[in-house]
């Protein structure tokens, strides 16, 4: 008989999820992922554990480790924050790698425009400007979205390799610094458009952005009208026009936002990390922020929490290349990750039944 | 009667926190057109899954022939003669109707030669009375034409015992009645049929035995001519049900909704509603009656200003309405019960608070929403309307259907509208469920409001209504007085006959 197994194996809907079953999954979900990626580990003689050790020594062994992974956290969280408030009305919101870049440009353009502005001025209207670059990188998508419904997964994905593509040519060509001796970098900026850091470290303001912006998402989408639609078009996109809801309008505002937290991302990283626009200023945050927004299960603390374990994956993972992996390993374990994480969410609403007789013990 | 053929023993199935079957039994004999009747949620679904190998059973036994039996899957139930002819029809629209026979077809290996298979289902429409073209596309088709093809579908893969799942819910009663020509003819030949169903009249007419299912557990088998209307209600309730309505009185009021010959497009952009006049009084309940995707769903949504006009004039209490959104209709008092409850009219993920506040959290003129007083609100609501539930903070989607509509309708009859759209109120709903939902709908009647009522149930049409219009094809076919009109009458428009003038109200 063929698969006779396989028939005596079979998911069955939950009638309700409990509490323990949200936690414990994705973290089952993640130490299946380390061990998968461990095989690949092992086959290049390596063993997992040291190296799974090593990098956590690197993240959070350290004043200095725990203090990169926290810089780390910081677009992390934004960007995940951005795009968890998309997926929350069921859009699916891949760019904001490139929302960020659009307003790490934007602020760019302000702090070399005037630099001579004091800081109190030249700082918001940085955060200004690459909020609304962002946004409107997330808006263009949008508005083919809600009007000619145009799947909005590949479009927001498309313009990312647009806006990295026209940040590279402004830094290869007319923001190229002259004293830069040629490197793809704008000339750095003015003491008073650089983030101030908080204590000796390089953990900068942005860090506090971040979390008045998870407050404020959290405000908006528990206790006000607006967040109350977000949550029923999330849920049922049907119902929110049946009940009245601007349906159109909350796409693009929603949409306008989640590239708007993003750009901010952007920004806070050319002001308080790079200090100047260059070549390749994220490593992904924009993707990584999808697997954070997932695993979060969109809940703004929870986005929060798990953008620092993400952080400390980024940064083990560069703690380990001087024992000669490539920063691919660091790739690969996030992909892992992700799979089975995703793969995983079948537990949170169905459990597995063994054999189709007897009942239940 | 001989040997039976199919019999199922002690069946019992549990899901997580329900058990669907409880020591289940039934015998079905050749030659015989077999009910299985219940109320929803009775288990006649699960039992049928179990019989078409789709779930296996906790417990029970199941013989075929005097042969024990496993049904591991579907396939292994069709190499048994298990076939069923699902509700919605598993069939590929774009497909020709050999086409999809074919699809699925297990004797046949990975080559087939379709004049060939076309002449088999030929002769076989031959040996069965129907008639049907093979190489007719199945989106071409009517609805009961479309389940002429799911049934000889079935009969091809070889079925002896063929499963109907709610067959005449959309067909005309014209054509509800050639269906059980056509399975009283497959009977006399040896086939067994199983019917499911939750329609009293259509089973006592048409069946040679009926099994009732309650809460899971099989209450008996009766003889279909040695039973009456109040026995069966019996079993399938377990207490008596009045199944007569009261005589209402009749008031009428101003006219609350007056359509002057409006149109809309449909979903496939094809114009759904056309040239449609109604009228609604305070007061009074206008039925709409008509096979289930004649445009009863697209004139519902074209009231409630889900969908534009394509042209006409819509009013309510007077005020020129016909450009106005969703949210100012609302605002004048449209409430709207759609036929998708949960998903259109209900959000399944909420809880019943987020639900209880689906519309009228635009009436607080502050940003942010009163959770306290929802909380208060709801709670009053789910009392004054008797819905049950395990916690106000539980998704709605665990709620029962009786439950979820009673919720529905609570929050609609909340809103104190001018006019309530009701489409298909009490679809799905069982004997109890539905005295309910009939007596919300005669007081809001009472309270002079105006009710637009979209049943597929002519018996419930009859009751309630003050008047009737019948709509085929997104045209009215006429209006009648249920007093005075046949279900004949009304059976005759519903298949696109125009009413007569002498009969017009």
């Amino acid at each position: 008989m063929r698969c006779e197994w396989m028939a005596k194996i079979h998911f069955e809907k939950r009638n309700t999820t409990a509490k323990w079953v949200l936690f414990l999954v994705p973290i089952l979900s993640i130490v299946v992922g380390l061990c998968f990626a461990g095989i690949f580990i092992v086959t290049t003689g390596k063993n997992p554990l040291d190296v799974y050790l090593l990098m956590f020594e690197g993240a959070f062994g350290s004043a200095y480790g725990l203090s990169e992974t926290v810089v780390k956290a910081i677009p992390l969280m934004l960007t995940g924050l951005g795009v968890s408030l998309a997926f929350r009305m069921q859009l699916w919101n891949i760019g904001a790698e490139g929302q960020l870049y659009m307003g790490a440009m934007g602020a760019t353009w302000l702090a070399l425009r005037f630099p001579e502005w004091p800081a109190y001025l030249l700082l918001p209207g940085m955060l200004l400007l690459g909020f609304l670059l962002g946004g409107i990188w997330g808006l263009i998508p949008a508005i083919p979205r809600a009007f000619l419904k145009v799947n909005e997964t590949i479009t927001t994905l498309l313009l990312n390799y647009v806006a990295i593509l026209w940040v590279d040519y402004l830094v290869y060509g007319p923001w190229k610094d002259p004293n830069g001796f040629n490197f793809p970098i704008t000339a750095p900026f003015s003491e008073n458009a650089i983030l101030p850091v908080l204590g000796p470290s390089r953990i900068h303001v942005g860090l506090l952005i971040a979390f008045v912006a998870t407050i404020l998402l959290f405000v908006i989408l528990r206790y006000t009208k607006w967040g109350f639609e977000i949550r029923v078009s999330g849920e049922s996109a049907v119902a929110a026009q049946y009940a009245g809801m601007n349906y159109v309008r909350n796409i693009l505002l929603v949409m306008f936002i989640s590239g708007g937290l993003a750009g901010i991302a952007g920004m806070t990283e050319v002001s308080g990390i790079t200090q100047r626009l260059q070549h390749g200023i994220s490593p992904g945050y924009g993707y990584t922020a999808i697997i954070i927004a997932w695993l979060a299960r969109l809940n703004p603390w929870a986005i929060v929490v798990v953008s620092f374990v993400f952080g400390g994956l980024l940064v083990g993972g560069y703690s380990i290349q001087t024992s000669g992996f490539s920063a691919a390993t660091v790739a690969m374990l996030q992909g892992a990750i992700l799979f089975f994480v995703v793969g995983g969410e079948i537990f949170i609403e169905h459990r597995l039944r063994l054999g189709g007789k007897g009942g239940k013990p | 009667m001989g040997t039976p053929l199919v019999v199922m023993r002690d069946i019992t199935k549990s899901f997580p926190g329900v058990r669907a079957n409880d020591q289940a039994n039934l015998v079905i004999h050749k030659g015989e057109i077999h009910a299985l009747l219940g109320e929803n949620g009775a288990g006649k679904s699960t039992l049928m899954s179990i019989l078409t190998g789709l779930y296996r059973p906790d417990s029970g036994e199941i013989r075929i022939n005097d042969q024990a039996v496993e049904l591991h899957s579907p396939k292994a139930a069709v190499e048994r003669g298990i076939g069923m002819v699902h509700q919605h029809f598993k069939l590929v629209k774009t497909f020709t109707v050999a086409e999809n026979i074919i699809l699925g077809l297990q004797t046949s290996g990975e080559y087939y030669h379709l004049p060939l298979i076309h002449n088999q289902i030929r002769e076989f429409c031959q040996e069965y009375g129907f008639r049907i073209d093979p190489a007719a596309k199945v989106w071409q088709l009517s609805i009961g034409e479309q389940q002429r093809a799911e049934i000889i579908k079935v009969l091809f893969w070889g079925a002896e015992i063929l499963i109907l799942d709610e067959p005449t819910a959309v067909l005309t009663p014209q054509e509800a009645t050639e269906l059980y020509k056509m399975l009283r003819l497959m009977a006399d030949r040896g086939k067994a049929i199983i019917v499911i169903s939750h329609k009293l009249n259509e089973v006592l007419e048409n069946t040679d035995r009926i099994t009732v299912l309650r809460g899971g557990k099989s209450i008996g088998t009766v003889i279909t001519k040695h039973t009456t209307e109040q026995e069966l209600t019996t079993m399938m309730v377990g207490r008596s049900v009045l199944l007569d309505v009261p005589v209402k009185e009749q008031y009428h009021g101003d006219n609350i909704l007056t359509l002057k010959q409006v149109s809309c497009l449909g979903n496939r952009g094809q114009l759904a509603i056309k040239q449609v006049s109604l009228e609604i009084a305070g007061g009074e309940i206008l039925g709409i009656a008509g096979v289930a995707g004649n445009g009863q769903s697209e004139l519902a949504e074209l009231i409630a200003g889900i969908r534009s006009l394509e042209g006409g004039e819509k009013y309510i209490d007077g005020t020129n309405h016909t450009d106005s959104s969703v949210r100012t209709l609302i605002k004048a008092g449209v409430s709207y019960v759609p036929e998708d409850r949960l998903g259109t009219g209900l959000v399944p993920g909420l809880n019943a608070v987020d639900n209880f506040l689906l519309k009228s959290y635009q009436q607080s003129s502050s940003w942010f929403i009163n959770w306290r007083q929802a909380v208060e609100s709801t709670q009053a609501m789910i009392a004054k309307f008797d819905v049950k539930m395990a916690s106000l903070l539980n998704p709605v989607k665990m709620l029962s259907g009786g439950n979820l509509q009673k919720l529905l309708l609570a929050r609609e009859i909340s809103a104190d509208p001018r006019l309530i759209i009701a489409v298909y109120p009490m679809r799905g709903l069982d004997v109890g469920a539905m005295e309910t939902v009939r007596k919300l709908l005669l007081a809001q009647r009472a309270a002079g409001k105006g009710i637009l009522l979209i049943s597929e149930e002519l018996d419930e049409l009859f009751a309630l209504s003050d008047r009737i219009a019948v709509l085929h094809e997104g045209e009215v076919m006429g209006i009648v007085d249920p007093q005075a009109a046949t279900i004949e009458a009304v059976g005759m428009m519903m298949a696109g006959k125009r009413m007569l003038k002498q009969d017009a109200v």
